[in-house]
């Protein structure tokens, strides 16, 4: 083995710390502006989502009637007195029901992607893995999916559900959760599907199978990982299509059970006073479009740092 | 390598040969037809034996070897016919959970191309250990050591600083190193190397050769190497299998076919060389025409049609592979059959 080199103790310099796909993918995300505010938009949604009830200076039901009643009946303005965002007509504090909304935003963006991820990527894997016949079967049930009015569906579903224990479940929110995922995993599929199509012809997974690995360890450790970057994007921007379902719903009357309210429900409501009171509008409305703006701008850096082949090319 | 080490002086043996093929066949149905990629394919393997497989593009050498190790792609392909028996073992007969146990574990696979052939987002360490932990239950510790025993062995300096590199941190020539520590991981009885130095440079070659030919001596493993490269098979076989169009047409220890080819194929590859003592400004020789297409092909041999030497019983009748003269020595070939018109 005399040729096999031999570095002389000292010499050897690392020109690196070893890094990760993650962190250099997190060092690209840092470089990018527009991802970094959409970051500190979906963080501090975060925040008002977990210690929204905490720092909200009422409690969301709370009515105070007292003030509405001193100042005429009406809805409080912004800027009144222990009502920094004004209140409503039954004198409920406008800042701390926005708070409120927040905490369901953010349950809605975070379950309805797992019930996406659940559902999505096991039939995406399956379809991909074995193609054939399975694939062709489970790829025409998500066509019938993916060809349904969304909407529809979640309204069918919810009005038929409403009576019974899911429909009642956290205050009405459950349904919706499984509504809007039932209706939203299509496109995971697909994308897990054709990652997993291109990849499990490469080199490494033959070489993973010539040294014995099993099929379910072929898939889970070496495929997915390796498709990962576009459905965190995937997920990541699915996100504000839930939310606005969801406030979509809220609008209608479909979904929260009051006195809860969800920032749709909120829209909803202040709809009536449009004209004299903007700001029961305006508020939750730009609520919503933070976080929307939030969590595309995000998405979008995350698209960019995990694939920087992409960037610049859409 | 310290006193203690695990290896397989002693290999017990529970065949004559450790690996024998008989009558391979397997062919690929394609919507043109079937091709019979390997047609008819018989040799051994014997135990701690290094026996080349060389041909040029095409001629089935690859699909051979993932034969073995049951790797063929199904569909298209199929083992239609044949036994392969592997230490005792009938291979064709295991189902696919009991193959999944040999493979990695009793038969070690080097590819041609190290760059492709490593996950990307998993570290060294675990594609390492991935087999050992597949195979041989270690605990996570003992695993972890035995990981960067064989880094070490395979020589990557600073081995246990290097588990944690991602494979795009290592050369081509170091990926080549992982990627033979992996086929030794679970001390194989047999590593199908298929093209393992077409992808690296000159140097690099002949570092790995020299890497892989101490490491089956050290450990007593049996290689199948497969190249088109006839400098490596001489530098470090044992036998040669000179295969064309899906058949071997020749075979015999190194010696007898470079000093005495019986077949026109392995004349043209050995003249096909360029040697030291050429003349400046002379041509590469070459031999004239293409390998055939394997579908349907001709009841003749396969080369005639390339062969300068042919006639009309070429042409007619497939010859078979006869003794030339020993027991390992054999070709099919009628014209340097005994009473040919070949001398």
């Amino acid at each position: 083995m005399a040729t096999i080199s031999r570095p002389l103790p000292g010499q050897v310099a690392r020109p690196k710390a070893s890094t990760g796909l993650w962190r250099d993918a997190f060092g690209r995300l840092r470089k990018n502006r527009l991802a970094i505010l959409g970051l500190v938009l979906v963080f501090l949604l975060l925040m008002a989502g977990i210690f929204g009830p905490i720092i909200a200076p009422w409690p969301y039901q709370y009515q105070d009637l007292k003030a509405v009643a001193a100042a005429g009946g009406g809805p409080l303005p912004p800027g009144s007195p222990g009502h920094l965002l004004g209140t409503d007509q039954l004198g409920r504090d406008l800042l701390s029901r926005l708070l409120d909304g927040a905490r369901i935003s953010v349950t809605v963006a975070l379950v309805v992607q797992l019930v996406i991820l659940v559902i999505g990527v096991p039939i995406g894997a399956l379809a991909g893995w074995f193609g054939g016949r399975l694939d062709n079967l489970l790829m025409r049930l998500t066509d019938v999916i993916y060809a349904f009015p969304d909407l529809l569906f979640i309204i069918l579903l919810s009005v038929a559900f409403r009576d019974t224990l899911l429909g009642q479940a956290v205050d009405g929110l459950l349904l919706v959760f499984v509504a809007i995922g039932l209706t939203s995993w299509v496109t995971v599929t697909r994308l897990v599907r054709g990652q997993l199509l291109a990849l499990k012809e490469t080199e490494f997974v033959e070489a993973a199978r010539a040294i014995g690995v099993s099929d379910s360890r072929i898939v889970t450790r070496h495929l997915l990982p390796n498709g990962m970057g576009p459905i965190i994007v995937a997920v990541t921007l699915g996100i504000p299509g839930a939310i606005l379902a969801e406030a979509t719903l809220a609008y209608i009357g479909i979904g929260v059970r009051a006195p809860r309210a969800s920032w749709g429900t909120l829209v909803a409501e202040g709809q009536k006073f449009i004209r004299s009171e903007p700001h029961l509008v305006l508020f939750p409305a730009i609520f919503i479009a933070l976080a929307l703006i939030g969590f595309t701008f995000l998405g979008d850096g995350l698209r960019d740092a995990l694939d920087p082949k992409l960037k610049g090319k859409q | 390598m310290s006193a203690e080490e695990p290896g397989r002086r002693n290999v017990e043996r529970k065949a004559e040969h450790l690996l024998q093929v008989r009558g391979l066949s397997t062919h690929f149905f394609t919507p043109d037809g079937v091709v019979q990629a390997v047609d008819d394919v018989t040799f051994d393997v014997g135990y701690g034996e290094t026996l080349g497989l060389v041909g040029e593009s095409g001629c089935g050498k690859s699909v051979t070897a993932l034969s073995i190790a049951r790797l063929v792609p199904d569909p298209p392909g199929r083992i239609v016919a044949g036994q392969i028996l592997f230490d005792g073992i009938d291979i064709l007969k295991l189902d696919d959970d009991e193959v999944r146990k040999l493979r990695g574990k009793e038969i070690g696979f080097i590819f041609q191309d190290p760059l492709t052939s490593l996950n990307p987002t998993l570290t060294i360490g675990y594609q390492i250990a991935e087999s050992i932990r597949e195979h041989m239950g270690l605990p996570q510790k003992a695993a972890r050591d035995r990981v960067v025993e064989l880094l070490s062995k395979v020589g990557i300096p600073r081995a246990k600083d290097r588990l944690n590199d991602y494979p795009f941190q290592f050369s081509g020539g170091m990926r080549q190193r992982v990627m033979i520590a992996i086929a030794l991981s679970c001390d194989p009885k047999l590593i199908l190397a298929d093209e393992p130095t077409t992808a690296l440079d000159v140097t690099i070659q002949a570092q790995i050769l020299e890497l892989i030919q101490t490491l089956s001596s050290e450990f007593h493993t049996a290689v199948l190497m497969i190249t088109h490269d006839l400098g490596i098979a001489a530098g470090m076989c044992h036998r040669v299998n000179v295969m064309y169009a899906g058949r071997i047409v020749e075979t015999g220890t190194v010696d007898e076919l470079f000093e005495r080819p019986q077949m026109p194929y392995a004349w043209g590859l050995l003249d096909s060389l360029p040697r030291i003592d050429d003349v400046r400004g002379d041509r590469l020789r070459t031999i004239e025409g293409m390998p055939p297409l394997l579908i349907r092909p001709a009841e003749a041999c396969r080369f005639n049609p390339r062969c300068i030497y042919a006639r009309d019983v070429c042409r007619e009748k497939e010859p078979s592979l006869t003794s030339r003269g020993t027991d390992t020595h054999m070709a099919r070939c009628w014209g340097t059959e005994p009473g040919g018109w070949i001398s």
